[in-house]
């Protein structure tokens, strides 16, 4: 977490595959997936200033994003109906900037408190918000919630925003200028603050900064950033529904940042790329996604709290030290165990779905493309010994891995000593 | 020429437990003034009320001639006052260098900026690099905080509590559980630190003291027995009594 000199090449990566994706990928799956994740790596690192930067456990940061998306679609609805005239692309800042006008007023009550009682806070907002959808239905659409029709305004060059491969250029856009925006804003003196905050808020206040000031100005940035997604959203998909201010929302993007990784600058867009993916490719699956999704989360915060980023983070210097290739039979290994154990979970928990959904009717089912008998104990016992062989395999196995990683921490160490690194100060920033 | 510190008839209870039994205490600008007093005297509840994390419950201290009873940390910090603390109180994930630099922000005038790029703020590295620097971290300028030793820890205290460029500094036990060398460093430190400066320092080691104090003040039961200097201190009835418990005390 301290400066690295990450330097300009993963932005111009960044870009680059932010052009070519839609052109490698071009089905109309893929390109509304690119579309939904694009906004959800906004959603996400805004969520991580929060978090990860000045950490804020929000349960509440949807309601930005939501309340952003409602008001861009009956903006998007007053220019359809001849109201006014605004270009579409710019409709994100409209987002952002009522987002923002939300922080400031529900930030101010929200960042009055940290820790545990923000985090209550934020949840109480957010519920408030949620029930105030019921009392306006005329803003909030009731249970449909409300539709609308990208395809208004002035059209530049001929971009009408009817195509979806134009709505993913202008999210990509403004991902990325979004993205960019972030990253600057933890190298200024708030941003640097921020991390101060939650390292340590009291000892920032005898440093000449106030605590609740920095965390208040952080909400409204991310509040901002939240804005920009949800208009994004409301562009995308034409509706806006209350589950978008809902708590389920707040948690989902929670969750995609957790599992990134809040620890550093780049985890939430991993997150929002996996999880996303994970929530459309794997719904198209199975009726048990969102349990799968419950798995690996559970998983994650067992054994890898730092979420995806720390594991990256974890391999690092012995990839810098070209020590990698000695890991690489030891993890290859624990992959057989491991595909074993999760094949044996998946029939397990697939089987269990097909019973309790199918009700009293035939037990034949489809799994990973084998026809089995879920009212047959057979498929239940070789379901069940994958498990526990892959369990027992994999701590047979584990052991091997921890040796190879002894080596490597010696070898760096080694190498550490026979080259002390010069280290000025500032040399980092 | 007004005191750096003024405290009058400054009173603190914590339920019916009174901790701080009306001191009076006047700090001179440019000294060295050592707190002294038996363990629970409420040396550090002073430095607490002092520095603003605790309000008082009833009497006045006043910064360089301003009054700051009851004022925010953050505010009587602006107005030129930086504390430290006995326990360890650093920013653990951040790098030794970036510790000392967000305690330097404010006194260069960054405030909560959001527009500038702090890597390009020239004032502000060359400060920062200075202190560094100062408190011998040079070397370690980009390990986190938290993984630095425990001396070490004490010496980026020293740091942040002085990059600001307060003009009084408040330091508690700076040598608190460091060994006979580290204690020798650390003491190099603190005077170095302390020149043309105002510093009040609470320490347990009485060579400490009495090398470095200009003033000393003796804390008994949250009163000051005696203010002066290191001879009369020494010669003082009342503090042989307090600290060698020849007499029952109240």
């Amino acid at each position: 977490m301290s400066e690295q000199r990450s330097g300009i090449t993963p932005w111009i990566v960044t870009i680059a595959l932010a052009i070519a994706l839609p052109l490698l990928f071009n089905k109309g799956f893929s390109l509304s997936l690119f579309c939904q994740m694009g906004i959800n790596i906004i959603f996400a690192l805004s969520y991580n200033m929060l978090l990860g930067q000045t950490g804020m456990l929000s349960f509440g940061h949807a309601v930005y994003f939501g309340l952003a998306a409602y008001f861009c679609a009956h903006a998007l609805n007053a220019m359809g109906q001849g109201a006014f005239s605004f270009p579409v692309t710019l409709l994100p800042l409209i987002g952002g900037v009522i987002g923002l006008l939300f922080g400031v007023v529900l930030g101010y009550i929200t960042t009055k408190r940290s820790g545990t009682p923000f985090a209550m806070i934020s949840l109480g907002i957010g519920e408030l918000v949620a029930a105030g959808s019921q009392m306006f239905p005329d803003f909030f659409g009731g249970e449909a919630g409300i539709s609308t029709n990208r395809v208004v305004g002035p059209k530049a060059l001929g971009i009408s925003y009817g195509p979806q491969i134009q709505v993913y250029y202008l999210i990509a856009a403004w991902a990325l200028l979004s993205a960019i925006a972030m990253y600057a804003f933890t190298k200024t003196p708030l941003g640097r603050m921020a991390n101060a905050v939650r390292d340590n808020a009291e000892r920032a206040q005898f440093v000449g900064y106030d605590p609740q000031r920095v965390r208040y100005l952080v909400f409204i940035v991310a509040s901002f950033f939240a804005g920009v997604a949800g208009a994004l959203s409301a562009i995308n998909f034409e509706i806006v529904t209350v589950e978008n201010v809902g708590l389920a929302a707040s948690g989902f993007v929670l969750f995609m940042a957790f599992m990134g990784g809040t620890g550093s600058f780049y985890g939430p867009v991993i997150g929002a790329i996996l999880v996303t993916f994970l929530q459309v490719a794997l719904s198209g699956y199975t009726k048990a996604w969102l349990l799968y999704l419950g798995l690996f989360f559970l998983l994650m915060v067992l054994f890898a709290p730092g979420g995806i980023a720390s594991l990256i983070e974890l391999h690092r210097p012995a990839w810098r030290a070209r020590q990698l290739g000695k890991l690489l039979p030891g993890y290859v290994a624990l992959l057989v165990p491991v595909l074993i154990g999760f094949a044996g979970a998946v029939g397990l928990i697939e089987m269990i779905y097909f019973v309790e959904t199918s009700g009293g009717g035939e037990g034949e089912m489809r799994l990973l493309g084998v026809s089995v008998d879920a009212r047959q104990p057979t498929a239940w016992m070789v379901c069940f010994a994958l498990v526990v062989i892959g369990v027992l395999g994999f701590r047979q196995l584990r052991p091997h891995l921890l040796r190879r990683w002894d080596d490597v921490t010696l070898a760096l160490r080694a190498a550490e000593t026979r080259a002390p690194s010069a280290a000025v100060p500032g040399v980092g920033t | 020429m007004s005191a750096a510190l003024e405290l009058k008839q400054v009173r603190k209870s914590f339920g019916k437990t009174a901790i701080i039994n009306g001191v009076n205490l006047e700090v001179r600008q440019g000294e060295r003034h050592a707190i002294i007093g038996p363990n629970g005297a409420g040396k550090s509840t002073l430095f607490n009320l002092i520095s603003g994390r605790f309000a008082l419950t009833s009497g006045s201290i006043s910064l360089k001639g301003k009054d700051i009873t009851n004022h925010a940390p953050f505010e009587i910090n602006r107005r030129g006052l930086s504390r430290s603390f006995q326990v360890t109180n650093i920013f653990p994930k951040l790098s030794v260098y970036e510790n000392v630099r967000c305690a330097v922000l404010w006194s260069q005038g960054h405030k909560y900026s959001f527009w500038r790029h702090i890597g390009k703020l020239a004032s502000v590295r060359e400060r920062a690099e200075k202190i560094v620097r100062e408190i011998g971290l040079a070397h370690r300028a980009d390990t986190l905080a938290g993984l630095l030793s425990y001396a070490e820890q004490r010496a980026l205290e020293i740091g942040v509590t002085i990059a600001g460029g307060a003009d009084v500094i408040l330091l508690d036990e700076p040598t608190a559980g460091m060994s006979h060398s580290e204690t020798e460093h650390a003491v190099a430190l603190v005077r170095q630190i302390s020149e043309g400066r105002t510093l009040v320092i609470v320490e347990h080691d009485m060579g400490v003291v009495f090398s470095l104090a200009d003033r000393i003040s003796v804390l008994v039961y949250g009163e000051v027995i005696a203010t002066g200097t290191p001879p009369e201190i020494r010669a003082n009835a009342r503090v042989q009594e307090a600290y060698l418990g020849t007499a029952t005390h109240e």
